[in-house]
């Protein structure tokens, strides 16, 4: 009997050391949406936002030719020079390049919260739109075709570069730091593995936001919430189509169409959950609609005659409405690997297979580099989807201390939640 | 002096005519390819893909698609060389707290289309929260600088002359878009010009019945052109839509479906 009163007890006592455990973990970190999905598709509740101000000495609608000497495709007349954007201090101070992610421009809404929360810190900040997005394809991208990873880092530190020599401030400009978030965490880091070899900025330190193990893997999962999660398998396109479009125009006013990415799809559901289902729908939807981007951009401009007849010309008047119902149906981005990116490699190398080719865009590649650099750090979410199982096990052994895991927050759903803010700023202000 | 007075719609006619007259939308084939280029067929054709008898979500009534795409472009121009330089001198001068204000009064004039069309489309609650929307506001709400009346209880019922037509069941017929103004439709145009010329009416009316008459003839028009352009420039200074900043080649696409959507649900609301 005695025995078994001691077992109890020491059940009594371990649970109670569980729940204090489980208790203080919770207190130590209160972002408020437990659900991965709901938490990207809502973000942060504005109570729980870091305090950033509401506007800051910002310069926007920035323009620079990257290629001066290229022929830009009549049809993306408007894109033939990079937009950015710079928040400056009128005082000497270091500088942030922050790298906008998957089909992201350099306005999206992320990257202006993060422009905001490094201002306030004291640092200059560049806004960069995303290699996968339709201007930077047009406008920086050296092949037209965004997707290897060390190509689009060389395309990025290139910009870097001209916008450098363009300024006409180099007294106010201090030491160099870099970020990113999603794809653009990824990129980050192949910026200063690159940094390292041509030494033009020498970044004092990088950090990874979200960061996609292999991109590739990370975009079929998306690729996959939508097909996966459409009523009706695939036929039900049109039906959710429907559906979020009247959902986006409820909260839709002419002047939010800033962004057409993400953040523009998920507002429709500023209050409203959607369905579990649903809400993956979106979410890949919203991916599906930056890949139909990248798709067709690429297209034209390496005039691979995929979905528009090689060697046709295309002109400021024409319809683009069947190119964009044909860029959006399919397979996303494992489509555009196979049918753009992938046979200009090949036929520099047959023995390339995909597989090859697509994990060459893999942070193991450069894993080395990782571990060893003290000035590299990363955060990511423990229920971050676009990551696979053991891809948190495998950041917490490469960066170590470095690496910060919270236990939730979805894709880049927690970005603007106090604590990541302060930890984001911290990271950088520290030696 | 009526016969002088040039309002915008008039403009707005004038310029669709010209630009209408120079938009170059017929391109021969042989421009599309360089000489000696030859065509290959897509692997993934447009042709096989999209199918002639299916009504895709993208899809839209947009007949006179050619014009609008330039008309999307002009309107570009004009809002990157004329208008919103203006507009960025009028938000450097002014602080954001002026500008607020001012949009306040412009929204509160405009209330007087919401109320008419309120009334012609015989929505009781509509009219009585919009009388009571003009009355708080124009009194405690200092013509409209503030919105006291929306903290009541009243919020804006916005309906316009385009919205009471499609309430008696006139479709939007053709998308259009508007030189300056951006996209509409044959149906929201016509009830822009009605709703444009009912407000010209109304202020003859409130100059002529004597509210003004100490104001002499010459100095009328000049406050009048004056309020016209700080309201022009305020409506441009409440929208931060800007043409191409979205980078991707279906803005064009998504503009129109997102117009034309939205002015079903307002129709039906």
């Amino acid at each position: 009997m005695k025995t078994k009163k001691k077992l109890q007890y020491l059940l009594l006592s371990c649970s109670l050391i569980l729940a204090a455990v489980s208790i203080g973990q919770a207190a130590s970190y209160d972002y408020p949406i437990a659900d991965p999905i709901a938490a990207t598709i809502l973000s942060t509740p504005p109570a729980d936002q870091a305090a950033l101000p509401k506007t800051i000495r910002v310069k926007k609608y920035q323009t620079i030719d990257i290629f001066p000497d290229r022929s830009v495709p009549e049809v993306f007349w408007y894109n033939e020079k990079l937009r950015y954007s710079v928040a400056y201090h009128k005082e000497k101070a270091p500088v942030m390049f922050m790298i906008a992610g998957t089909g992201a421009g350099y306005d999206s809404a992320k990257m202006k919260m993060m422009q905001k929360a490094f201002f306030q810190a004291g640092f200059h900040v560049v806004a960069l739109s995303s290699p996968t997005h339709p201007n930077f394809i047009v406008a920086a991208s050296s092949s037209g075709m965004p997707g290897d990873i060390r190509s689009d880092a060389k395309d990025l530190y290139n910009v870097m570069e001209k916008m450098l020599e363009k300024s006409k401030k180099r007294d106010l400009i201090g030491d160099f730091y870099l970020s990113g978030y999603s794809l653009g965490g990824s990129q980050a880091a192949f910026v200063a593995k690159l940094d390292e070899e041509r030494k033009v900025f020498n970044f004092k330190k990088v950090l990874m936001i979200n960061p996609a193990l292999n991109i590739y893997d990370s975009a079929i999962k998306l690729d996959k919430m939508l097909v996966d999660n459409l009523p009706e398998g695939g036929n039900g396109f049109n039906t959710f189509y429907n559906k979020l479009i009247g959902n986006i125009t409820d909260s839709y006013v002419q002047g939010d169409f800033v962004d057409l990415s993400h953040g523009f799809f998920y507002s429709a559901y500023d209050e409203i959950l959607p369905t579990p289902a649903e809400g993956k729908a979106v979410i890949g939807f919203s991916f599906r609609i930056s890949l139909a981007n990248l798709l067709f951009v690429s297209d034209v401009m390496t005039n691979s005659g995929y979905i528009v007849p090689k060697n046709m010309k295309l002109f400021k008047t024409d319809s683009l409405t069947n190119y964009c119902k044909t860029s959006a149906r399919g397979d996303g981005f494992s489509e555009y690997v196979e049918n753009i990116l992938y046979p200009v490699y090949k036929a520099k190398n047959p023995d390339l297979s995909l597989r090859e080719l697509v994990d060459q865009s893999s942070l193991k590649v450069i894993e080395d580099y990782l571990k060893k650099s003290d000035k590299i750090g990363m955060v990511t979410n423990v229920d971050d989807f676009i990551l696979a199982s053991g891809d948190v096990e495998y950041f917490k052994q490469v960066f170590g201390d470095r690496a910060k895991i919270y236990p939730r927050g979805g894709h880049c759903g927690n970005m603007a939640y106090k604590d990541n803010v302060a930890y984001m700023i911290d990271f950088f202000k520290s030696e | 002096m009526k016969t002088k007075k040039i309002t915008p719609i008039r403009y707005i006619l004038v310029l669709c005519l010209l630009l209408a007259l120079v938009s170059g939308c017929a391109t021969s084939q042989a421009d599309r390819y360089d000489e000696g280029a030859t065509i290959v067929p897509a692997k993934k054709p447009v042709s096989e893909f999209v199918k002639k008898d299916v009504t895709y979500p993208i899809d839209a009534y947009d007949p006179w698609e050619c014009f609008n795409r330039d008309m999307y472009t002009f309107n570009y121009y004009f809002d990157k060389y004329f208008f919103l330089p203006i507009v960025g001198a009028y938000e450097w001068i002014l602080p954001d707290y002026v500008e607020d204000r001012i949009s306040g009064i412009f929204n509160n004039l405009g209330e007087l289309s919401n109320l008419t069309n309120n009334l012609l489309q015989l929505k009781g609650k509509g009219t009585a929260i919009t009388t009571g929307r003009i009355i708080v506001n124009s009194t405690v709400g200092l013509a409209g600088m503030y919105d006291p009346a929306k903290n009541w209880g009243m919020p804006e019922h916005d309906e316009d002359f385009g919205q009471t037509l499609g309430h008696y069941g006139m479709g939007a017929g053709p998308y259009l878009v508007l030189p300056v103004l951006g996209p509409s439709s044959l149906r929201d145009t016509t009830g822009l010009a009605v709703d444009t010329t009912a407000r010209i009416f109304f202020w003859d009316w409130m100059w002529r019945d004597g509210t003004f008459e100490n104001v002499s003839t010459s100095n009328e028009s000049k406050i009048r052109w004056s309020m016209n352009a700080i309201e022009v420039i305020d409506a441009r200074h409440q929208v931060p839509f800007r043409y191409y900043q979205s980078g991707s080649p279906f803005e064009y696409d998504f503009v129109r479906k997102l117009y034309l959507e939205k002015r079903k649900l307002d129709v039906a609301k």
